[in-house]
Parts: structure tokens; C-alpha cells; sequence
């Protein structure tokens, strides 16, 4: 089977047509000489849909999904309206490819337009593009464009950044004559006297988060007026949620916005496909690497859209351009847009209080376990961290056994911190759960 | 057609949430809130299903329409994979689970998968090792770029130039330049072929790699490809296959065998996984045994049957991607390739450039063709013919849309003039090539009689053709 869709007869009249007279379809393939013929091709044989079916169900069923989970570190589990599914499913949108011809692809270009427009209502910003691979991938593509616009080759990029997200973005680089200053971390806020300390006329961008990788909410207003007066940008990394209620990055003043937009309807899916979100004031759209959609009119004057400044673009600058990325997570975006739709101006606001304040009771409830410290330095959305009395590693296997992934060990990421454990909660957290789960992590650490 | 944005009305609902069954009183301080609700839209559940179920009615798409979209492969995307990848025990699986103490025996499953696919994509491809982490094929052409920059630093070398032919993708030299490179194109030859004349002198010790397709562009497969391979050895440069166009050598030939070092494969291109409208795809990087130190972290490693996850690698280009690639199309991928199996890979390969030789032959008395030799999987003309008349490549792409047919990939390779590149893919059956072949027949004697008519195309689709001028002008990005 192959989904060849032509019979034996079709096939040898075609290839009559082509000039074989003999029926061997192998001779189309002449001019790769017999020297240069695969040496090897030892692949099973092929099944029928139902034994791929069952045998890939097998498989999918030696994946433990039924944990509770605390488990966030920048990939949420959020609810998903069936609704998103549903939309996404339709393969007029999926089986279509990147709108190269506009009036064949309104579909798919409208909705990207909307899409960016709710990015842009949610972050505040002045343009969004049509999505990059993932939020590493976008706060990669956001250093670029500040280097690009300042000229500047210095980057100061706060250790309390999702440290995945650091990581790639300094193997990216690598090759090139980017300097990176890390501003170590603090316990809660971004620390001010060192970024005082290290920014100068050089530095192109600061890289920021909010809430940040321990789950600290921050106002960057001042740091972000520090940068301009150096002349260096602002790239502040979000988390789509919690803009439901946190103040947006425009209103501190960010001049580029990235973030991971998994949890805007994406399921957690073992990594991906997700959704990179990236935003710019209109001052800086030009500059934005990726797809852009925008309206124009067609010959009679009636709104369309279409892709636009495709001249930044690799496949007309090539060398010159200002990304190699030449697709974006459409299909993704366009869950995002589905799932932005259906929660509306309330839904956010109501899904972002209720991660709020069902994490707030957790740190409560666990505050009172015997010698767990809940870190309180600074005001937290849904996640926050533990200093625990014993070894987190140690202790998150154990709550394995009793049906809970118990949150990140810090020290993975963080060497100084391998008694902290970071606990993400969301609206999907019952009460029950919660209480339960305080139980089990206070018989974890003292029995 | 409205924007959603248009229909949205105060005091609408189209969400349920669960109720809080705690009680706080605790707040958020005002300064870190924002100041007003973000401006998202009201509307009800079924104004979102109306409003984007008519929006999916304006797209083409291959369950649609014959979409012979040159180089992006748009074969038919079998259904059962959709519901493969849609299942609980891989959606709800925390990419981080594998990653803490314990956390491994509970995702074999999802494990198995990507270890087994890096295992048939090397013998697919004759390479010897697999990471199945960059999301799409730009994204595998710098991960590849990558490779090969650190293999020459750690050997003690600073080579600054990558080659790349003129025909060859747009991502090509914007992943090298972006990877630190300087790109020099090597011209084709009249043939098509790369001039090897010129590379010979280009090829100096300063090159890095050679960065190529084969088959190419035009749909050739350069018989002299060994030769390249051969000499950019010699020089101590690498060979990076662009995977765009394995779909057309199954079976038939290996980058492994003819001498290419590393690989990047477009996993929705050769093995049917959506293009979803743009993305998400993956594109796998494969590697000769000596560069696969070098691969990013982790690697998965199999140890009793048991499969885990390898930080350890001190030679790696380091993370190029947060955890695995974008697993749900892994999933598909591989749910083809088993399905398929060997033989039904070397099937696929036959019919698609069966599908391209037949619509090659069928319409070069009527359309320019700038390289008279068989093709693979794709077979470009020019429009040359008919834009002395004042058609172009875009205007019979237009008519086209009118017919109900997806236009080719046009003005593409750069090196053609009024390019129009058809790959129709294997799933296509002759019925539908016939009605394609005849419409361009109508097309082209249309463009011969009356070629003020194209002006006018497409007129059958919602809207008319768009002014990108002002698009790009007078920007309106959001509403």
C-alpha cells in the first residue's frame, strides 16, 4: 500500500506516453548511474492500517498520561475546549500549505490575521508576526533583531529566563561575536543592581521574563526605562495565560515580545508541535523576522489579506535575509486564535484567577508541611518554589509511586539549588488534588 | 468576510470553567496587573464554529483540490495518523516526565517511537545516525550548519564559506549566512547541471561544505553527484543534502551512498505528515558515524531494552530545540513509514516521478521547457512562451485557481525565467493529471488568442486579485 492512486494498465499506458515502451517503471530512474544506486534499503515489510492502529496504540498506552501533575517549567497543562480540536481538524486547514497565492488561501490568511491581532490585543504590542517554531526559537530570533536594529553586539540575558530557552539560544549563536552577560539570579525579582552594573553603550538587549522561570511576577518599567536611556532594547519573554491579569509588556515599555504559546491551546503533546509567539512596537515591524499577514484590497476594492514584507524573507534576500525560517506553526496559530476566540476578554481573565488562586491555596497548604519553605520573595502567578529538607530528585521519584509528578528540580538547571522544587497549578486542579497532593509530599520527605 | 473581531458582542460566552472550590481573598497587587482587560473577542460557541468552518471554505487544499505545489510535495495525507497522534497517551504526555528520576519507564511508549523512526530515517537515507529534534526543514538545515561548524572548529579549522548552487532553496544560503557563513553560488551549466568548472575553482580551502538537493530543483538528478561529492572531500569540505527531494529517490538512492555527510529530511514533505496551512513539519538531521558526536542533546540510547534519555555528550553543538522536535508529527511520520514499509516506499518514489514525466510529456509542445532531459518528481517549465504575450507565470497561476486547481510553485527556480514547477506526487491519479494537462492546453492556446483575458483571473475565488504593493505599504497587520 502506498496511496498510489493508479491501476497497473494506467500505469503502463503513462508510461507508454513517457517513452517506455517496456513497462519497467525503474528506467525513469536512468540517469542515476548503477554505481550510485542504493546499497541497501532493508526496511520491513509493510501492515494494514489496523495492525499500524493497534500496534502504535500499544505503544501510545506505555506512556503513563495519568499522573497528576505539578509539573509546569514553562509547559502548562491547561484546559482545552473541544471546540479547538474540532476547528483545527478541519483539512481544508491542515492539508493547505503556506498561503503563496492569497486569493486560493483566505482562509488560512484571515485567520492568521486574527491571530496576530489577539496577540496583539493580549501582549499590548503594536504588530505580532504569524508565529515562529517555539518560544526558544523566537527569543533566539528576538536577539537577532535587536542586534540587528542597535548594531550592538552585547546581550544581557537574566539567569531567571527559562534556562532551555538560554541554552538554545546560546548554541544558536555560537559561531557568531555575540557577548552574553548573565545577571545572576536573585531570590523572587530580576536584580536590579546588576543589570545597573552591566548595561552600557554596547549592550543591544536585555532578555527578561514574566513571570519568570521560579514563578515570579515582575514590573520591568524601570528597567526597561534604563535600557532606552543606553539605547538598548527590551525583550520581555510571557506567558500568554497569565496575561489574563499581569500587566502586559507594552504597558512596562518592551520593544520586542516573545513567548511560549503552548498553553493557548495546544496540548503538552511529549514537546511539541508548539506555537513561538513573537510581538514588536510598530516602529520595529519591518525588522521582525517570519511570516507577516496583512489586509489590503482586492481589484474591487474588497478587504483581503495576504503575506507581506516578503522582501525580509529568505526566499528573496537568500543570504541577505533576516531569518532562514521560511514557515511558521500555522496550524498552531490557528488553534491559539480558535482557543483566544472561545475564552474571550472574561475566559482569560477567569482562567488566569483561577490559576492564581488555586496556586496561592497550595502554597499555603504545603507552607505548613514541617520544613518546607515556600519561597515568598515576591508575588507569584501559578507557579512557584520550594526549598525542601531533603533532595527534590529523590522525592519526586518517590510521589511518582503514588501517582503524582511532584514539579521540576531546580537544581538541574540551577546547581546552587538542588533543594528547590518549582510547583506549577492550573485550573484544572480540584481542591482534592491539591490537598491530597500536600499529603503525599509531606509522607514523601517524613516517612 | 467579517473578522471575528467584528461579531463580537459584550456579555457573550462561549467557555465553561470549573468553579473555584477554594476560598481566597488574596490579590495580586494593582501595580503588576494590567490596566484594562485585553480587548479579546465575545462571541458564542457556535459564532466561533460558523466563523471559522466558513473561513476553512476559502482555503485550497489538497483534500480539496490537485495542489502541484513544486517542491513542498503535497501528497495526500492518510487519515489514520491524524487519529494516532490525537491520542491521550501521547497529547497529555509533559515532555519533562522523562527527565526526572523515575520519569523515564513511564514514557517508553513515546520514547520507542522516536528511537525506532532515527532508526529506519538512517537506513532510508544510508546515514548512520538520527535526532529527530529540529521543527522543520530550515530549522534541520541550521542544526546541520551547526554540525558541520563544529566539526571543523574542533578540528582546528576556521573555514568561512559555504557553496551552494544557484538553484538551490532560499533557505539554503539563509541558514549558512545565519549559522556565520559567506555564501557563493555556483552557477548551472546549460544542462542544468552544476558548473563543474567553476566549483573546481571555487573550491578552496576555506570551504566549509557544499549545501545541495538531489534530485535538484529542476527536478534533475545529477548523475555527476558522486564526482562533487569526491572533491569537496578532497578539500576537506563537507556534503549537507537538502532532504526537500528525497521523495523521489525511495529506494533508489541514499545520500549515505553517494557521498553526502550530513542530511536534513522534511518529514511532511516525503512522508505525508499535513503542512498544516504552514507548519508545524520536522525536519530530522541525519550524520555519517563521525560527525554523530556532534548531534544536539539529548540523544536517546537504548540499555537493556530500556530507552533513556543521554546528556552526556561533551562534542555536542549543545540544545538546538527544548526537547524532542514536534513529536505529534514524528508520530505521523512514522505511522507512514511503517504502513507503507520498504516496498511501498520504492512505490511512492516510482509513481510520483511516473506522475511528473507523464504531465512533462503531455505538456512540452505547449509550454517552454529549459532542460529537455527526464525529470524526477517535478518537472519545471517556463512560461517564456506565453509572457511574450503578455501572460506571466502569475496570470496562469491565476487561471488556474478559476479552474479549481492550486497553482505550481512559479518564479521559482530563480534561474528559469517565468519558472512554473509542477510536482504532482504519486497519490494524484491520472484522471486528475489528464483534466490538469488539458486545462493548461485551454490555458496556454487561451494565452495565445486572447491574452487580455487573464487580467481578469481569478474571479470564481472571495476575493479578486490583491494589491500587495499596498499591503506592504500601507501596513494594517492587526485589527
Amino acid at each position: 500500500m502506498s496511496y498510489v492512486a493508479n491501476t497497473k494498465e494506467e500505469k503502463s499506458e503513462m508510461l507508454k506516453a513517457v517513452g517506455i515502451n517496456d513497462g519497467n517503471i525503474d528506467r525513469l530512474f536512468d540517469d542515476i548511474p548503477k554505481s550510485l544506486r542504493a546499497k541497501s534499503f532493508a526496511l520491513p515489510k509493510g501492515k494494514s492500517e489496523y495492525e499500524v492502529t493497534r500496534d502504535i496504540k500499544k505503544l501510545s498506552s506505555r506512556n503513563n498520561t495519568g499522573l497528576i501533575s505539578f509539573l509546569g517549567a514553562g509547559y502548562y497543562d491547561h484546559f482545552i475546549p473541544e471546540a479547538v480540536n474540532a476547528l483545527a481538524a478541519r483539512s481544508e486547514f491542515y492539508t493547505a500549505y503556506t498561503p503563496y497565492q492569497p486569493e486560493a488561501s483566505q482562509g488560512t490568511l484571515q485567520a492568521i490575521y486574527e491571530y496576530q491581532s489577539s496577540i496583539c490585543r493580549l501582549t499590548g504590542m503594536g504588530a505580532a508576526n504569524a508565529s515562529l517554531y517555539d518560544g526558544s526559537t523566537a527569543l533566539y530570533e528576538a536577539c537577532m533583531m535587536a542586534i540587528r536594529i542597535t548594531g550592538k553586539n552585547k546581550i544581557l540575558s537574566d539567569m531567571s529566563v527559562n534556562p532551555i530557552h538560554r541554552k538554545i539560544l546560546y548554541s544558536y549563536t555560537g559561531n557568531l561575536s555575540i557577548e552574553f552577560k548573565e545577571i545572576p539570579l536573585v531570590h523572587g525579582q530580576s536584580d536590579r543592581k546588576t543589570i545597573d552594573e552591566y548595561l552600557d553603550d554596547n549592550t543591544a538587549a536585555i532578555i527578561l521574563q514574566n513571570p519568570n522561570f521560579f514563578g515570579a511576577i515582575d514590573d520591568f518599567t524601570d528597567i526597561i526605562k534604563k535600557c532606552h536611556d543606553k539605547g538598548a532594547l527590551a525583550i520581555v519573554s510571557v506567558y500568554p495565560i497569565s496575561l489574563g491579569l499581569l500587566k502586559t509588556p507594552a504597558e512596562m515599555g518592551a520593544d520586542i515580545v516573545v513567548g511560549e504559546g503552548q498553553s493557548l491551546g495546544m496540548p503538552l503533546s511529549f514537546g511539541g508541535p508548539y506555537l513561538g509567539i513573537m510581538a514588536t512596537t510598530k516602529e520595529y515591524v519591518r525588522k521582525m523576522p517570519g511570516r507577516i499577514v496583512g489586509a489590503t484590497t482586492d481589484t474591487d476594492g474588497k478587504r483581503g489579506f495576504v503575506l507581506t514584507l516578503q522582501t525580509r524573507e529568505q526566499h528573496i534576500r537568500r543570504e541577505k535575509a533576516t531569518s532562514n525560517i521560511c514557515s511558521n506553526e500555522a496550524l498552531c496559530a490557528l488553534r491559539a486564535v480558535i482557543y483566544l476566540s472561545i475564552m474571550g476578554k472574561e475566559g482569560l481573565k477567569e482562567v488566569a484567577g483561577l490559576c492564581f488562586k488555586k496556586a496561592e491555596y497550595a502554597k499555603n497548604i504545603i507552607g505548613k508541611i514541617k520544613g518546607v519553605e515556600v519561597k515568598r520573595s515576591s508575588p507569584t502567578f501559578n507557579e512557584f518554589t520550594l526549598n525542601l529538607p531533603k533532595d527534590p530528585e529523590e522525592i519526586i521519584q518517590k510521589m511518582l509511586a503514588k501517582g503524582f509528578i511532584a514539579g521540576f528540580p531546580a537544581g538541574r538547571h540551577y546547581p546552587d539549588l538542588k533543594n528547590y522544587m518549582i510547583v506549577a497549578v492550573t485550573e484544572k486542579h480540584s481542591k482534592e488534588e491539591i490537598d491530597k497532593y500536600a499529603k503525599e509530599l509531606e509522607s514523601a520527605l517524613w516517612s | 468576510m467579517e473578522l471575528i473581531f467584528e461579531i463580537s458582542k459584550n456579555g457573550k460566552k462561549a467557555y465553561t470553567l470549573p468553579e473555584c472550590d477554594i476560598s481566597s481573598d488574596k490579590q495580586i497587587e494593582q501595580k503588576y496587573l494590567r490596566k484594562q482587560d485585553a480587548r479579546l473577542v465575545e462571541v458564542s460557541e457556535l459564532d466561533v464554529i460558523r466563523h471559522f468552518t466558513a473561513l476553512s471554505k476559502m482555503n485550497f487544499s489538497v483534500d480539496s483540490n490537485f495542489y502541484p505545489l513544486g517542491s513542498c510535495t503535497m501528497k495526500y495525507n492518510p487519515k489514520f495518523t491524524e487519529y494516532l497522534a490525537s491520542l491521550d497517551g501521547f497529547c497529555m504526555l509533559h515532555p519533562l516526565l522523562p527527565q526526572i528520576k523515575g520519569g523515564e519507564k513511564l514514557s517508553q511508549g513515546a520514547l520507542t517511537i522516536i528511537y525506532e523512526l532515527e532508526k529506519l530515517l538512517c537506513e532510508i537515507t544510508g546515514m548512520d545516525e538520527f535526532t529527530s529534534q529540529p521543527m522543520a526543514g530550515a530549522h534541520g538545515e541550521l542544526t546541520g550548519i551547526m554540525i558541520i561548524a563544529h566539526y571543523h572548529k574542533l578540528k582546528g579549522e576556521q573555514r568561512k564559506i559555504v557553496l551552494i548552487p544557484d538553484l538551490g532553496h532560499g533557505t539554503n544560503p539563509a541558514s549558512a549566512a545565519i549559522a556565520g557563513y559567506q555564501v557563493r553560488a555556483i552557477p548551472s551549466g546549460k544542462d542544468g547541471l552544476m558548473d563543474m568548472g567553476c566549483l573546481k575553482k571555487e573550491l578552496t580551502k576555506d570551504v566549509a561544505a557544499i549545501m545541495l538537493t538531489c534530485p535538484d530543483t529542476l527536478g534533475i538528478f545529477n548523475p555527476k553527484i558522486k564526482e562533487i561529492a569526491d572533491l569537496a572531500h578532497k578539500a576537506g569540505a563537507l556534503m549537507y543534502y537538502d532532504g526537500a527531494n528525497l521523495n523521489a529517490i525511495l529506494g533508489k538512492a541514499r545520500p549515505g551512498d553517494l557521498g553526502f555527510d550530513v542530511v536534513h529530511l522534511n518529514l511532511h514533505k516525503t512522508f505525508a505528515t499535513p503542512h498544516g496551512g504552514g507548519g508545524p513539519g520536522a525536519g530530522p538531521v541525519g550524520v555519517k558515524k563521525e560527525l554523530a558526536k556532534y548531534l544536539p542533546i539529548p540523544r536517546i540510547k537504548q540499555d537493556k531494552g530500556e530507552l533513556s534519555l543521554d546528556f552526556s555528550m561533551k562534542f555536542s553543538i549543545g540544545n538546538i530545540a527544548p526537547f524532542y522536535g514536534n513529536f505529534l508529527v514524528l508520530v505521523k511520520a512514522y505511522a507512514y513509514i511503517i504502513l507503507l514499509g520498504g516496498e511501498g516506499l520504492v512505490e511512492a518514489s516510482e509513481n510520483a516521478v511516473l506522475n511528473a514525466n507523464y504531465i512533462m510529456h503531455k505538456l512540452k509542445d505547449y509550454y517552454d521547457l529549459p532542460f529537455k532531459r527526464a525529470c524526477m518528481h517535478e518537472c519545471v517549465f517556463s512560461a517564456s512562451k506565453q509572457s511574450e504575450k503578455g501572460v506571466h507565470a502569475i496570470d496562469i497561476a491565476k487561471a488556474l485557481i478559476d479552474k479549481g486547481i492550486h497553482p505550481p510553485t512559479v518564479y521559482f527556480p530563480l534561474i528559469v525565467k517565468e519558472a512554473m514547477m509542477i510536482e504532482p506526487t504519486e497519490t494524484e491519479s491520472k484522471q486528475t493529471l489528464d483534466n490538469f494537462i488539458s486545462i493548461m492546453i485551454e490555458i496556454a492556446k487561451l494565452a495565445d488568442k486572447d491574452p487580455q483575458k487573464f487580467k481578469e483571473f481569478p474571479k470564481t475565488t472571495p476575493v479578486k486579485r490583491l494589491d500587495e504593493v499596498k499591503a506592504a505599504k500601507d501596513l494594517n497587520l492587526s485589527a
